[in-house]
């Protein structure tokens, strides 16, 4: 699935997202704690947070994550945005909750993922 | 240690509080792995204790220097800080406990999980810390290991 088929099941906005054509889902995590995020998130996953903070974005570059989106319609600043697009990290932005989120995507088909060991 | 021969190096100075730039030295070490073409699921975890040991830096220390090496075989990481240094390491390992104050954990940091991963990922990781003074990491990543 691409990212652009994501953004209207879940009334996003897009706050970054000039690649959402070509980019691949393959999975979904959520979770708002970094360190778990970067331990357990699976590359070519959306990531489901109601963290927007730059440093969000650099552990989807770590991690390999195509996708935030960003819940609970949080506020998402000038650094984060600038820091996804230089990254080329989609930013969705939604007021949904991240379960009502999830819930979406896993309708969609998106199956939680996990890394390995 | 055998006298292999380093096929890269990087050192890369962290400041203390500087959340701007957190992640950058890890972001590039990723790149500098694939470049080199290690396995993915190896430069993970490589990347994985690099950004925990640099975010430590980042939220708890004053300033840091990160150097890497990577060998053909191996990836080496030292990461020397000033900084207040480590009381208690035994208790600084358990999960769940951090000191980051609440400013930090709102932005997702301080759920006290960063040296448990930076264990769980490395081979060998060695914490030399001093009260007042600060503390060094020293982690390595063995290509051919079962993790
Ligand atoms: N470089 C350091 N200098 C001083 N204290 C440190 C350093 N690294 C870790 N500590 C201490 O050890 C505690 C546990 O560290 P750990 O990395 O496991 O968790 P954390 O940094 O608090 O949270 P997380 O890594 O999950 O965001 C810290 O809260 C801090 O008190
Ligand atoms: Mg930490």
């Amino acid at each position: 699935m691409k990212v652009s088929q994501i953004v209207e099941p879940l009334k996003a906005e897009i706050v970054v997202g000039e690649k959402i054509e070509e980019q691949d889902i393959e999975g979904g995590y959520c979770g708002d704690l970094l360190s778990d995020c970067i331990a357990n998130a699976k590359e070519g996953s959306v990531w489901v947070t109601i963290q927007s903070h730059p440093n969000t974005v650099a552990v989807a570059v770590l991690v390999g994550m195509p996708c935030i989106v960003v819940t609970n319609y949080q506020e998402v600043g000038e650094e984060t945005v600038q820091r996804a697009q230089k990254e080329g990290i989609t930013i969705l932005r939604t007021s949904l909750t991240s379960y009502q989120a999830v819930s979406i995507l896993s309708s969609l088909g998106i199956p939680g993922t996990k890394r390995r060991g | 240690m055998n006298e292999d021969k380093v096929l890269m190096e990087i050192e890369r100075k962290i400041m203390g509080g500087d959340f701007q730039s957190a992640g950058d030295v890890s972001s590039e070490l990723k790149k500098v792995l694939q470049q080199v073409g290690f396995p993915p699921s190896f430069n993970r975890r490589v990347v994985i204790a690099a950004y925990e040991a640099e975010m430590n830096v980042v939220i708890h220390a004053y300033r840091g220097v990160f150097t890497t090496k990577i060998y053909e075989d191996r990836v080496h990481i030292e990461v020397n800080d000033q900084g207040p240094g480590i009381p208690d390491l035994e208790l600084a390992f358990q999960e769940g406990y951090s000191t980051a104050p609440p400013h930090i954990r709102e932005m997702g940091f301080g759920a006290g999980y960063g040296l448990s991963n930076m264990r769980r990922c490395s081979d060998k990781l060695e914490i030399d810390t001093r009260v007042g003074e600060g503390t060094k990491v020293i982690m390595d990543f063995f290509l051919n290991s079962d993790k």
